[in-house]
């Protein structure tokens, strides 16, 4: 059953000390691509955080009461990732509708939260972990802060770095992996407030 | 690119167009697993073996699927194969599957599979793409193999379980923690994107 973790713990810790980049290596693709400019970078992470917090109240129900019940598991990685594509593909109609400046800089990026690895994560943690509604819910907007934060961050400090002499083959990808590295070790520094895993 | 051969193709997956460290993909999953060399053996095999299949599926119904959505039957394709991964390990190697936890599951959203078969199976016969597919998933399994080497002797000092750490050094907690998985994988992009530059420099001069 449902572990005895206050929620808001569980909110906190999954921003901080088990954060869905740092230290569970989910959603790497788009975070690395998309983190060449700050504003980019905040309105995914926003995406991705709004994106999650719906998918996995979503998820959480259609686990309980469509998964549970038959004992369908074997079925349920195609469920989820349906819900997840479904869900996105409402989202870009949505935005596309409303807001058109956040669509036109986003919309290619939506299709690739559906195949973004924190947004299926969440959902697949969330069921190991045996989470109730609450939980789930606070767990995936903690995730989806702590990605946001983290693409921010990484964002920020490529921007500042964007005309720095670097050596040959360091621009680009690599040099992300080592700051994302460094950053990786600060966050080790919250490892002591609170442990969910 | 059609009448590539089957050795052609190997190299190419294997080491000039390596899926993880040239187009930086499917890392979501491969980072995590890194902490010993046996989850990574099978996590990459897995991935071999669901990248085959499915490049080999889409690629005979390449004729047959509306454009508009493709991206979804691929996206069902790949899940089917990966709930076949999940149940055998779950059988057969239980304890391996427990600790892989949702990873196992997350080789579904692993951008290599959707990469070849959006940049390969798509416009190619069967078996030419099942082995592109499946040489992806080697090249990948190679990284992770070597990842995995550098974090087990160094974070553990063993391989494979087995102890090698015959001089008794002390083993380094942090090659065992996230951030050495990035600062090698960094590392290893760099030598890599580096040695490229270096060959391609003459030719543009």
């Amino acid at each position: 059953m449902a572990p005895n973790i206050s929620p808001l713990i569980i909110f906190i810790a999954s921003i901080f000390t088990s954060n869905m980049i740092l230290s569970n290596f989910l959603g790497m693709c788009s975070y690395l691509s998309v983190s060449s400019e700050y504003k980019t970078a905040t309105g995914l992470g926003m995406a991705v955080t709004l994106v999650l917090v719906l998918t996995t109240a979503i998820n959480w129900v259609v686990y309980t009461f469509v998964i549970v019940p038959p004992e369908l598991y074997y079925l349920q990685y195609i469920i989820f990732i349906m819900v997840i594509a479904a869900l996105v593909q409402i989202l870009e109609m949505g935005m596309d509708r409303y807001t058109p400046d956040l669509h036109a800089k986003l919309g290619i990026f939506l299709p690739l939260i559906t195949v973004n690895c924190a947004i299926l994560g969440v959902t697949l943690f969330m069921v190991i972990r045996n989470y109730n509604f609450l939980q789930s819910v606070l767990f995936a907007l903690g995730s989806g802060l702590g990605w946001w934060l983290a693409i921010n961050m990484l964002a920020a400090i490529r921007e500042k770095l964007a005309n720095t002499k670097l050596p040959p083959g360091m621009k680009g990808p690599a040099l992300s992996f080592i700051i994302t590295g460094i950053m990786a070790m600060a966050f080790i520094g919250f490892s002591g407030i609170f442990t969910i895993q | 690119m059609a009448a590539e051969k089957i050795g052609a193709n190997f190299k190419r997956n294997m080491f000039t167009e390596n899926q993880v460290l040239r187009a930086i993909l499917g890392i979501c999953s491969s980072l995590a697993v890194t902490n010993t060399m046996r989850n990574s053996l099978v996590m990459g095999l897995g991935v071999a073996f669901v990248t085959g299949l499915s490049s080999l599926t889409l690629s005979l119904m390449r004729n047959i699927i509306p454009f508009r959505v493709r991206m979804l039957v691929q996206t069902l394709v790949i899940a089917a194969y990966v709930i076949f991964v999940d149940l055998f390990l779950q059988a057969f190697l239980p304890d391996i599957s427990k600790q892989l936890g949702p990873y196992v599951g997350l080789i579904i959203t692993n951008c290599i599979i959707m990469g070849r078969a959006e940049a390969y199976a798509q416009s190619n016969p069967p078996i030419p793409a099942m082995f592109d597919g499946f040489f992806a998933g080697l090249g990948y399994t190679m990284v992770l193999l070597f990842i995995s080497l550098i974090r087990e002797v160094l974070g553990f000092g063993t391989i494979f379980g087995m102890n090698v750490n015959f001089i008794g050094f002390e083993t380094w907690t942090i090659m065992i923690m996230p951030p050495a998985a990035f600062f090698i994988i960094g590392s290893m992009i760099w030598f890599i994107s580096a040695r490229a530059a270096k060959k391609e420099a003459p030719k543009a001069k």
